[in-house]
């Protein structure tokens, strides 16, 4: 059970060195002689995919973040009658541009006839498609395990969306409406406010908030506790009121993570369920509310979204 | 006939459009800047208000402007591919095509290269490419090798242009503009027709003909790689890279069939083009054209026998659902019955072979749009369906980028002859001495492994 979680995350690190050198020894015999005496400037360049080795750092533990969503938990808040709490808290954690959600819970009708609810938050893959393919290195996965995005690197080709098997990412089509005051907000990859026209956009796991010791938006916001933000290293995982040993918590309820034969090695488990926790039966097809947007929320920028940056 | 009134004639011939301009020219050239200038306004608007002015969506990210780009790429295999191919086996019949064949490869290039440009949400950003650019991204990949493919094509455009652009400096002397003789006197780099010249300028042609075409295969393959490298169905094919170099040379062809029938018609060249250049490029189409058929089932065979899940939604959607009128419509008009008509020679009259060859590259359009849209279309998880309709934003410039395809080749041909004057001479010359020392031709077949012996006689 233990291996289950850490091992992935251990093992895979030779593979992804190995895979890497095997891509870059492919384009530099693509690229033809012109590009050669760019190579290492562009290898330099492509520091995309950091180590996620476990380990320390100055000041303290290097997390490595994942999240668990307990699916007994969670019934879309339907029940309750409310569009889903944890899309709301992203929308206005972020002022999540009109027409996206970067947390999204959709209705499951399964094979064997039963309906659930499955909340898809970026899977912070350790093998990152979108990481992989983008051609500026705009998007690339920290230390500790989080897949973000640089705004101001993008240029908008869309490749990383093309090559996301879970449909994460967004694009700002047109220019976002940013809340008020946000072009002075220091924007950062961790809180990409203000959001900009032609570039791409997703969950980043509230970067932010985690490196100052918070759960993310939507985990706070829950109203069931159903999503626990955990940390490989330490293997514990907490929704705010519980906390759990990671392993333990993943082996003994049959954790699993979507499309885990692509290879992608999502950090985001889940644990199956159809929200009967709360009472939700299988029969239940209501469909999840339409989240309401920042605006409608009426959400302002203030210090705490700043983060710890 | 004479050899002499030969070459008058063909001067004669070649040099009329570039002396002489019609009023359909202009009319023409009319047609092409309003259509070009409607793109420019359309993607004037794009820029102004962003991509949503598009059909794209987060499902559907890419649509036309990345199909016309997988498109013009494929176009694009033909000339220079082709021409350096005939050149190195030494098939004499390429004398008259080898020039058309290798302008269309820039031309289509050039187009091809804007598209991804025109696709970016942040075309100011376009610098980042070399800034940042990622070797493990198939995108630099492309950027590279459409980059290497242009930059070698234009080099072997050029080269061959060089004794024609001497030819016109001397000729055209007091009869053009200051500033095209110079153009000419410039592009010919004090070409003399000297033996030292023409040994610098034969080994220039060689290496650049053996390195065009390992870079012309590249292109296709990094191309079809965009996809390739995704975890998509219908795109996570191992058998893309062939697949699309197949396409290519498929659909380049046909374009090359094409340009020779108009560029025939229009400017008179039916002396040079004649019956036997559309019956070889006619049996190289069927070749190409079957080839295609054989890996378009594999392709469908391969993912239609195992029917895994989201290959069995994207095949339902494409053989039987709704997009099943343009993929059938495609194989149908733009596979069958063009190879049909291309094999037989009932069917391969000048009139049949146009049509055929320009329904080949309006299926090989419709198959790129058909590998792009409906795998993105296709819901990753319990998603909606995506749904495309393009824009006419986005339709105004693919028009524009016809456009500017054609442009180039128009305003080319205004500038250089159409037909390689030297080499078609040379050629002459060549059989001329072999008819008069035959048996010194023979002498020197066995021992001798230059190109030009070849297919000499055949010529």
């Amino acid at each position: 059970m233990d291996s289950d979680t850490s091992d992935p995350n251990q093992s895979g690190e030779a593979g992804k060195i190995s895979r890497r050198r095997l891509l870059a020894l492919i384009g530099v015999a693509g690229a033809a002689a012109v590009a050669a005496p760019l190579v290492p400037s562009m290898m330099g360049k492509s520091t995309g995919t950091a180590s996620g080795e476990a380990g320390k750092k100055a000041g303290g533990v290097l997390r490595q973040w994942t999240l668990v969503i307990d699916l007994r938990k969670c019934e879309g808040c339907v029940t309750q009658d409310k569009p889903p709490a944890c899309t709301e808290a992203c929308n206005t954690e972020h002022f999540v541009p009109a027409g996206q959600q970067w947390l999204r819970v959709m209705n499951v009708k399964s094979e064997a006839g039963h309906t659930y609810y499955l909340p898809r938050p970026c899977m912070q893959c350790e093998n990152p498609p979108c990481v992989k393919v983008c051609p500026v290195g705009a998007t690339y996965r920290t230390e500790e395990g989080v897949t973000l995005i640089n705004h101001e690197r993008c240029i908008g080709c869309r490749m990383c969306m093309a090559a996301c098997p879970y449909g994460a990412r967004s694009f700002n089509w047109n220019q976002p409406q940013n809340p008020p005051g946000a072009t002075f907000a220091k924007y950062s990859p961790e809180f990409p406010v203000p959001h900009r026209q032609g570039t791409v956009e997703k969950c980043m796991l509230c970067a932010h908030r985690t490196a100052d010791g918070k759960l993310p938006a939507c985990a706070e916001k829950c109203p069931m506790k159903a999503i626990y933000l955990g940390d490989l290293t330490e293997d514990i995982a907490t929704n705010g009121t519980d906390i759990v040993k990671l392993s333990t918590f993943l082996g003994e309820n049959s954790a699993y993570r979507l499309k885990e034969e692509l290879g992608t090695r999502p950090r985001v488990w889940y644990i199956p369920g159809h929200g009967q926790e709360y009472g939700h039966h299988v029969g239940d097809e209501r469909a999840t509310q339409n989240p309401r947007s920042w605006q409608e929320l009426g959400a302002t920028l203030d210090k705490t979204h700043e983060g710890g940056k | 006939m004479t050899t002499a009134s030969r070459e008058e004639r063909l001067e004669e011939t070649v040099y009329r459009p570039l002396l002489h301009t019609s009023r359909a020219w202009y009319a023409w050239m009319a047609v092409l800047v309003v259509l070009m200038g409607v793109g420019f306004v359309a993607y004037y608007e794009q820029l102004q208000r962003g991509l949503a002015v598009t059909g794209m969506r987060d499902t559907v990210v890419w649509g036309l402007y990345i199909s016309n780009f997988v498109f013009f790429s494929g176009v694009s295999m033909s000339g220079t591919f082709i021409s350096a191919i005939l050149r190195i086996t030494g098939a004499e019949w390429r004398r008259p095509i080898t020039r058309l064949a290798e302008i269309t490869t820039v031309s289509a290039l050039l187009m091809c290269g804007l598209m991804p440009i025109v696709d970016m949400g942040r075309p100011d950003r376009v610098a980042n490419i070399l800034l940042y650019g990622r070797l493990e991204s198939p995108l630099l990949w492309d950027i590279l090798a459409i980059s290497t493919y242009l930059t070698a094509s234009v080099i072997y455009l050029f080269l061959f242009i060089i004794p024609d652009s001497a030819l016109l400096r001397d000729k055209f002397a007091g009869k053009v503009s200051g500033l095209r003789h110079r153009v000419y006197s410039l592009v010919s780099l004090g070409w003399q027709g000297l033996p030292e010249q023409h040994r610098h300028l034969e080994r220039g042609a060689g290496i650049m003909m053996l390195i065009i075409i390992p870079i012309g295969v590249t292109v296709h393959s990094v191309v079809s790689w965009i996809f390739g490298m995704t975890y998509r169905a219908g795109w996570a094919s191992t058998i893309f890279a062939p697949y699309f170099a197949v396409g290519a040379l498929y659909s380049g062809t046909a374009m090359l069939i094409t340009l020779m029938i108009i560029f025939r018609k229009v400017y008179h060249l039916e002396e040079y083009l004649t019956e036997k250049h559309f019956r070889y490029l006619s049996y190289l189409l069927v070749v190409f054209g079957i080839g295609y058929l054989y890996f378009t089932f594999a392709e469908y065979l391969t993912i239609g026998y195992k029917l895994a899940s989201e290959d069995k939604l994207l095949l339902e959607s494409l053989l039987l659902g709704k997009y099943s009128p343009l993929v059938w419509g495609g194989f149908f008009f733009g596979q069958i019955l063009p190879i049909i008509w291309a094999a037989f020679r009932r069917t391969r009259t000048i009139p049949l072979m146009l049509i055929g060859s320009i329904l080949v590259n309006i299926g090989m359009w419709i198959k790129r749009f058909i590998i792009v849209v409906p795998t993105l279309s296709l819901p990753l998880l319990p998603y909606d369906w995506g749904v495309y309709t393009p824009s006419w934003v986005e339709i105004a410039v693919t028009v524009a980028s016809f456009g500017g395809f054609a442009l180039t080749l128009t305003l080319f041909t205004k500038l250089f002859p159409i037909i390689p004057v030297w080499e078609m001479k040379e050629g002459w010359e060549q059989e001329k001495a072999k008819q008069s020392a035959p048996s010194a031709g023979l002498a020197a077949g066995p021992t001798t492994l230059t190109p030009q012996t070849g297919g000499a006689r055949n010529g």
